[in-house]
């Protein structure tokens, strides 16, 4: 495994932080984009927004269920870096909700009847919700009080937000499209591997390790 | 037998083309003719029409891809020339025609229409056309003929989501002859006079203005009298969703989303909603529709 050490010597010099400046840096370069109406954003920017923030909101939670299966499989540990993943998805999947609210559907009553009327719309709501308890306790504070086993049941709450969010995006496509499925793909073997341990690279790493 | 339509528009609507290449460009630099152009579209009640680049860069054509930019991306592939038309079923004179030969003769009239997508956004097109009356006359519609069915060319080599099968492809409309008939209905074959861009349907497509758009047939090489109700795609796709009449209805919503409202495509990133009109603003047509219950036949 000479080439997973390699990068983990590599990873061990980047700072966790970078994903929240990454993140942050990428949600305010594409509204500067759509404000200015430049590349995709030319004639319809708030949808093209819309759509922005959430693919990153689920490719971010999906790298975030990655990580241990990554280092069952190929020893690469990115272990450190999953708590702002997490949590940057959260801020990434909130500018997504907002610019839903404030600049698509434009009012609180819409709201309220989009998300109590179309199925896709209250799955996506239900993500975010379930998210909310999670970036709470994303702190080491909340692990000592909650204590390791109750704050790591807890955190079992990203398989339920992931999956919701893949079939949010699945649920409102037109047609048969591949992007939605890829993702719902993903998802659901990522969310296997949780479940049959059969699928984990066994020989290599016996420890089941931290969830 | 054409201009039995008459537009509400007049002389003092159509845009100065340096204005609709690029309306940004003038608002921020040649101000002055730009300020005449604008002017002029202001009193256009609200139908301000969109410009050239946004008709042009934000489409749905799922034959070149699913994103709204990739129609644009990858039209440009499409061979248009030469074309012809099969016309076919409940004709006096099917036949191949050549497209000049087809609309040889008929009047190209322009029309300034709302154009409501069934995903709840919206845009004003300045087309121009010729009322599908006028070529159905032309070729004979006999006597038991009750539907008009068309079909979209298909070029799997040149048309890349094709292969992708997004829908079951050649796409497929169709409209009650009645609806064919309406003087609203027309073939387009030209936007601000210049002919179609490829991702919006060149050389010639329907246009029917109180249908959500998906009704609107693009790169049509088959139209077909029959008297018998045609399958169209959407239909074919989920029967849920998309009915075959697809009147713009405020009333009646889409099951996963909205159609009381729309956002008219130009306002940039604060653009607000706005009301959708029963029959996206054209009341002469629900004559065409007494009797029937709307939300059933939807």
């Amino acid at each position: 495994m000479a080439v997973a050490q390699t990068i983990n010597g590599g990873l061990r010099r980047i700072p966790a932080w970078t994903i929240y400046i990454v993140g942050a840096i990428y949600v305010v370069w594409q509204f500067w984009l759509a404000l200015n109406q430049i590349g995709p954003y030319l004639v319809e920017p708030i949808n093209v927004l819309e759509r922005t923030y959430g693919e990153a909101g689920l490719i971010l939670l999906v790298v975030g269920l990655l990580v241990t299966p990554l280092r069952k499989w190929t020893g690469v540990n990115m272990i450190k870096f999953r708590r702002a993943i997490g949590v940057t998805a959260f801020f990434v999947v909130l500018a997504h909700l907002l610019v839903w609210a404030v600049l698509d559907v434009q009012s609180l009553g819409r709201m309220w009847t989009e998300i109590v009327k179309r199925p896709y719309v209250t799955i996506g709501m239900v993500s975010f919700v379930l998210l909310i308890p999670l970036v709470a306790t994303s702190n080491n504070l909340s692990v000592r009080k909650l204590g390791g086993a109750t704050w790591r049941k807890l955190h079992k709450l990203t398989y339920p937000v992931a999956l919701f969010a893949a079939l949010h995006y699945l649920w409102l496509a037109k047609g048969f499209q591949i992007e939605p499925i890829a993702y719902a793909v993903a998802v659901g073997v990522l969310l296997a591997t949780r479940f049959r341990p059969g699928l984990s690279y066994s020989g290599l790493f016996r420890s089941r390790g931290r969830q | 037998m054409a201009y039995r339509w008459t537009n509400d528009l007049t002389q003092a609507d159509v845009t100065p083309k340096a204005a609709y290449l690029n309306r940004r460009q003038i608002l921020a630099g040649t101000i002055g003719l730009g300020a005449i152009g604008l002017a002029g579209r202001a009193n256009a009640q609200d139908l301000e029409p969109n410009t050239l680049e946004e008709i042009t860069s934000y489409n749905n054509f799922y034959e070149f891809g699913t994103g709204k930019g990739d129609p644009a991306q990858n039209a440009h592939q499409l061979v248009t020339s030469p074309w012809s038309i099969k016309v076919d079923g409940m004709v006096d004179n099917p036949g191949d025609y050549a497209l000049d030969d087809l609309l040889a003769g008929l009047s190209v009239e322009d029309r300034l229409y709302r154009f409501r997508c069934v995903e709840a956004w919206s845009m004003v097109i300045p087309w121009n056309g010729i009322e599908l009356a006028d070529i159905l006359n032309k070729v004979g519609v006999q006597s038991g003929a009750k539907y008009v069915a068309f079909e979209t060319v298909v070029q799997p080599e040149n048309m890349i989501g094709v292969q992708r099968r997004v829908l079951d492809f050649p796409y497929i409309e169709g409209l009650r002859l009645d609806e064919a008939m309406h003087p609203l209905t027309i073939m387009a074959t030209g936007i601000y006079d210049e002919s179609l861009a490829n991702q919006n349907g060149a050389p010639i497509r329907l246009v029917v203005p109180w249908k959500y758009g998906f009704k609107s047939i693009k790169s049509i090489v088959r139209i077909t009298l029959t008297d018998k109700e045609p399958p169209i795609s959407w239909n074919v796709a989920n029967a849920r969703e998309y009915g075959f009449y697809s009147n713009v209805n405020p009333t009646v919503d889409h099951p996963r989303w909205s159609q009381a409202t729309e956002r008219r495509i130009g306002g940039g990133l604060f653009a607000s909603r706005q009301d959708t009109l029963m029959f996206n603003g054209y009341p002469e047509v629900a004559s065409l529709y007494e009797g029937m219950d709307l939300s059933e036949n939807f």
